[in-house]
């Protein structure tokens, strides 16, 4: 009996992806063209995008790769081609924009249209299985995040997409930006880094004193049932109360609106998992190894900082893991209360229609709270790699 | 010499060990058994201060154990457990190295401790001290774990149901070995364990527990012999003790001058052993030999059968 068929040769999911994005290509716009940022648009065909040359060698990578999806079964092979295709399709946007916007015109707006977000889903899902079943170790995927941000940031360098909507909004917006991620990124990590200097010991004490865990942590629970804008709007009364009785507070910036209730709240949604993350770690650790070292003449801070918490980091650092792309999204929804940061785009872009200023903001935060958890998973593997 | 006086621990009402007060010869195996809950492995933690007693006090070679803080003095006393309880994110030696490194030896010297007790417990210092305790058999665990507790030469080692998790032929080599590491260190070794046939195989000294109270301290063959208590000789079982009465005695030991007909039968052989075998060949007495081959008399059937009674 063969063991490998003609038909069980033929991957199902690469050719499902392959067929996809054959018919995206072929039948969906590959752009869309709009006078100015609020006029509504009206798509190109890949055909119409780039004529001639370009276009068909577009269309031949894509048959190409739809083709390696179906039939490799390497998967180093799947991942260059998936990756091929990726690099490809984002630099023909790029490409197709240009061609399309008249010269010195800063007012049309090109996008994607359906078939290219299509192409790129498809060739990131294959890119993503390929990744999957190569089990890179952690070294080799923040490796693989640097170099995809060193090609990105090539990318912008070299103006590739200057004459996408997304960057057009970008440059309108290019004084701001950098304070609004900075803003974002200052209240995720800071959020994370207050509630583990608050959670650490609150988690360890909940470990020590059964009776204190059960009311501890049903309180944080319930603070993380509170919807996040119930949550700012909650505490907006007390710190506006604060502000007005104590000037001094209101000279440092805590006010009922502004980044300090943004920063409080993204705090107290960040307490629940550190705290029940250090409690459940230290539960973990082995109470034989735990009597053994106090039996040797280890004093309790030995035990807590050489034993117990060293034994606890994985699963400390998951809760870190956890909160931190939490909280980075969370983010976002600060910027209502004049939190600042990259929610402040998307609320703007809401308000004025504009979808690619909502990307403007949207795509960032997707892109920080995905590179963090890569770098976080990538430090609980080498950490939890210690035998438990 | 430990000297325990009139140790009492208390939680609440419930008093777990009851005014206990013995003492523990230097260089001996005293074997603390009982059921569970009977407070023995209480008071042996209360030796080291794991568990701070309630009244009553512990003298370590004419040394209250109150006066240092427990971390010290928990630091020179020997401490193994069930379950071995090494450390699985250091290596075999950094587990071994863990007290003398408390004490600050330098590293030379920890090195070498290391590599020694590494030799001692049969496990090639090349191949095991840089493996982690979950690369290990069981055993092979276990022996790691009672050489951490001996790294920093302490005179008393507390062990606490250390082969509880060996299998049967595991746990009596395990036995076998302590026996012979204590020899060789001349260690004050008390052994807490629920299992009566380790403490007659071990214990030059055998203490019941029962309810938090001592209810006998003895000889083994003392218990065998003369019970205190009804709950002892229901501990050590009354079927065979006979039979258990002979195993405490070798054919060594028992030797009286003369010729026989009988069997050789090796000297260090127990009377339990020799008296199967005279059982098995149909003979009255058996011939003794030394393991240099020399004859150190007989052991006669009659002679056996008097050993195996209480006097």
């Amino acid at each position: 009996m063969s063991p490998l068929s003609p038909l069980r040769r033929i991957d199902r999911l690469g050719t499902l992806l392959g067929l996809a994005g054959v018919a995206a290509l072929a039948v969906l716009p590959f752009v869309v063209f709009k006078e100015n940022r609020i006029a509504s648009g009206s798509a190109r065909s890949l055909a119409e995008a780039l004529p001639g040359g370009l276009g068909v060698g577009l269309a031949a990578v894509i048959v190409l790769v739809a083709l390696a999806a179906a039939l490799v079964r390497r998967p180093g092979a799947r991942l260059v081609a998936a990756l091929v295709g990726l690099v490809t399709v984002a630099l023909a946007v790029g490409r197709a924009a240009d061609a399309l916007t008249p010269a010195g015109n800063r007012l049309v707006r090109i996008s994607p249209g359906v078939g290219a977000w299509v192409l790129l889903l498809v060739c990131a899902l294959v890119a993503t299985d390929a990744l999957a079943r190569l089990r890179p170790g952690p070294a080799a995927r923040v490796a693989c995040l640097a170099l995809t941000a060193a090609a990105a940031y090539a990318a912008f360098a070299l103006g590739t997409f200057d004459h996408l909507s997304i960057m057009r909004e970008y440059a309108v917006n290019a004084s701001g930006f950098p304070r609004e991620a900075r803003q974002h990124v200052l209240l995720a990590l800071g959020s994370v880094a207050a509630a583990a200097i608050v959670g650490l010991p609150v988690g360890i004490a909940c470990h020590r004193a059964p009776r204190v865990r059960g009311p501890v942590l049903q309180t944080l629970n319930l603070v993380q049932t509170i919807p996040s804008i119930a949550l700012f709007g909650i505490l907006m009364v007390p710190l506006g109360a604060l502000a007005t009785a104590v000037p001094l507070a209101a000279e440092l910036g805590i006010n009922g609106i502004g980044p300090a209730p943004a920063a409080i709240a993204l705090f107290l949604y960040a307490l629940l998992p550190l705290v029940a993350n250090t409690t459940v770690g230290l539960a973990r650790v082995s109470p034989a190894a735990v009597d053994a070292a106090r039996g040797m003449g280890l004093t309790d801070w030995q035990v807590l900082t050489q034993i117990e918490l060293v034994l606890a980091l994985p699963v400390i650092i998951t809760g870190i893991r956890i909160v931190l792309v939490q909280n980075i999204g969370l983010v976002t929804v600060a910027a209502l209360i004049g939190g600042g940061g990259l929610g402040t785009y998307v609320f703007q872009g809401v308000g004025q229609t504009a979808i690619d200023l909502v990307l403007l903001g949207a795509i960032p935060t997707v892109v920080l709270a995905f590179s963090s958890a890569v770098v976080l998973d990538a430090l609980v593997d080498v950490i939890g790699r210690n035998p438990q | 010499m430990i000297e325990i006086d009139s140790l009492t621990k208390q939680y609440g009402a419930a008093t777990v060990v009851d005014a206990v007060s013995m003492s523990i010869a230097s260089g001996s195996i005293t074997v603390v058994v009982g059921t569970s809950g009977s407070g023995k492995s209480t008071l042996l933690r209360m030796i080291n201060r794991l568990v701070e007693p309630t009244s009553g006090r512990v003298v370590i070679d004419g040394r209250d154990t109150a006066t240092a803080p427990g971390h010290q003095l928990r630091r020179h006393i020997g401490y193994a457990i069930q379950g071995h309880g090494l450390f699985p994110h250091r290596t075999v030696a950094e587990n071994i190295a863990t007290v003398p490194r408390l004490l600050g030896w330098e590293a030379a010297r920890v090195r070498a401790r290391v590599e020694e007790l590494l030799r001692i417990f049969q496990l090639e210092p090349g191949e095991y001290a840089a493996k982690f305790p979950h690369q290990l058999s069981g055993g092979q665990q276990q022996r790691v774990g009672v050489a951490r507790a001996l790294a920093a030469e302490p005179g008393v080692l507390l062990m606490d149901e250390p082969f509880g998790a060996l299998d049967p032929i595991i746990r009596g080599q395990a036995q076998d070995d302590l026996r012979d590491i204590q020899r060789r260190f001349g260690t004050t070794v008390v052994l807490v364990t629920h299992d009566m046939d380790e403490a007659f195989r071990l214990g030059d000294r055998v203490a019941v527990m029962t309810r938090g109270r001592l209810l006998q301290y003895d000889r083994p063959a003392m218990l065998l012999k003369h019970p205190a208590d009804p709950f002892v000789s229901r501990l050590t079982g009354t079927s065979d003790r006979s039979l258990k009465l002979l195993s405490l005695t070798t054919a060594a030991q028992a030797a009286e001058p003369g010729a026989a007909d009988g069997p050789v039968v090796a000297a260090e052989a127990s009377l339990r052993d020799v008296l199967s075998e005279l059982v098995w060949s149909g003979a009255a007495d058996a011939k003794v030999r030394r393991a240099d081959g020399t004859l150190a008399g007989r052991v006669t059937l009659a002679g056996i059968l008097a050993l195996g009674r209480a006097d």
